[in-house]
């Protein structure tokens, strides 16, 4: 059963209502790929992305319309009431006014709980600075629900894995279904403690490695990010360590064969073109079941329920 | 000389009529309890501030006498954040009318701010800081907003 009013971070999700979204989720997909809905019919989605998004945006977008209903936008906020200085609290209260849900993405952490406290709708957290992203995780669990399996899943999380919310809310998500995960990263970008210990602590297996060759083995599914160029000073040691995580199809030649590889996207240069190609690639189904995921929350939130 | 139960005691500061006496506080930490009180070098309050005197419960600790003027709870609870073990006496005519441990509670609002620059919290928006508290002693606060954990130098964050 989802109680839900918010949906702010995975943290307050349990098993069964990630079971019950991604269950929606599967319903809801013939609609994702164009079947014709009015479930949201005369219902008013608004989207405030105070930094820059292409793909939650637009899914929540299309979300929304291949549903039937309806999506307002706050656009640039060098055009908006924003930009004269009005409070974050002002504006959701604005807003809420002409809208049935919001979606939020804003560049202070703790800005869509705040948004939840003021909004007289259900908020959506779409990304708050480098806190939460909690739409983006059921998608990712979503995909490795129908690439591969999450029960007794084995997976390893690749590249930036201090500073990427997406990692933390997923390694999270995934100790839910006791999964095993290896986390693969340059010394100077490895998974917080305090994260690896809240892992341990719920009896997940970690285990950390600088060596992606050594995993790529023993794994379901290779779960890439990107390595962000203005975290290293010195642009060696970045070209460096880029390399070291750059997965082409020779790389992939000694893979399990139901091996998935996964991105949140976009991608630089950790995943060549050629691998797109490969059994592998999974990151453009990923994107795609931004779609369905998102009806899934809609439809809970302010269309009535499972 | 450390203080043994068999030794006869020796007052290092004599006891106050009215006002709030805030013993086993943690030794070393009496300044940032007077910093708490809002308690500064310009203050007329007669205060008294004993440090690092022997404890059989802290091993060190320190105690507070503030003259003619008793806590209220808010402070109390602000106490608890460096000084968890620490004990408060309420004094009215030589008497204490009142004895209160600190006891912190499960969420602390608009007393410590968030140590992360990037946290809502600390910006201009209408809402005070809110602080949950995952663990009394050692204190672990952990913001609301943000989820920054806060466990080290509470003192430096104080509002």
């Amino acid at each position: 059963m989802f109680m839900k009013r918010h949906v702010l971070t995975m943290r307050e999700f349990s098993r069964e209502e990630i079971d019950s979204v991604l269950d929606l989720a599967a319903s809801l997909e013939p609609y994702a790929r164009g079947q014709k809905s009015d479930m949201m019919a005369g219902k008013v989605l608004a989207l405030l992305f105070f930094e820059p998004s292409t793909r939650t945006r637009m899914s929540f977008e299309t979300a929304m319309k291949r549903l039937g209903g309806g999506v307002i936008n706050l656009g640039p906020a060098e055009g908006s009431s924003i930009s004269k200085g009005e409070s974050l609290a002002d504006t959701v209260r604005v807003i809420g006014g002409y809208a049935d849900a919001m979606v939020i993405r804003h560049p202070k952490e703790g800005s869509a709980r705040l948004a939840s406290q003021f909004s007289p709708v259900p908020v959506i957290n779409a990304g708050d600075g480098a806190g939460h992203h909690p739409t983006q995780t059921l998608l990712d669990l979503y995909t490795i629900k129908k690439e591969s399996h999450l029960e007794n899943l084995s997976i390893a999380l690749v590249g930036d894995l201090k500073y990427g919310r997406t990692v933390h809310s997923l390694a999270y998500a995934l100790s839910l279904f006791g999964a095993d995960i290896t986390l693969v990263s340059p010394a100077s970008l490895r998974m917080p403690d305090s994260i690896k210990s809240d892992l341990s602590s719920k009896g997940t297996c970690v285990r950390e490695t600088c060596d992606l060759g050594a995993v790529v083995n023993n794994v379901d599914v290779l779960y890439m990010t990107r390595i962000q160029r203005e975290r290293f000073p010195d642009p060696v040691e970045y070209k460096k360590v880029a390399r070291s995580y750059r997965i082409t199809p020779e790389f992939m030649a000694g893979a399990r064969e139901g091996l998935i590889v996964m991105h949140p996207l976009p991608r630089v240069d950790e995943i060549a073109p050629s691998v797109d190609e490969t059994q592998h690639a999974r990151y453009f189904q990923q994107s795609f079941y931004g779609v369905p995921v998102r009806m899934a929350l809609l439809k809970m939130l302010i269309g009535g329920g499972c | 000389m450390p203080e043994t139960k068999d030794a006869p005691k020796v007052l290092r500061v004599k006891p106050i009529n009215n006002g709030t006496v805030i013993d086993h506080i943690a030794g070393g930490q009496a300044l940032n309890v007077l910093k708490i009180l809002g308690i500064a070098g310009t203050t007329d309050a007669t205060v008294s501030v004993v440090m690092n005197v022997d404890s059989r419960k802290l091993g060190k600790k320190d105690i507070v006498k503030v003259e003619d003027r008793e806590l209220f709870e808010e402070e109390v609870n602000r106490i608890a954040l460096i000084a968890p073990a620490a004990s408060i006496n309420i004094i009215r005519d030589g008497k204490v009318i009142e004895k209160r441990s600190v006891d912190l509670p499960d969420e602390i609002v608009g007393v410590v701010r968030c140590q992360n620059p990037n946290c809502i919290s600390n910006t201009l928006e209408p809402i005070k800081s809110r602080m949950l508290v995952k663990t009394k002693n050692p204190v672990l606060l952990r913001c609301l907003y943000c989820e920054q954990l806060l466990t080290d130098r509470i003192a430096e964050y104080l509002i």
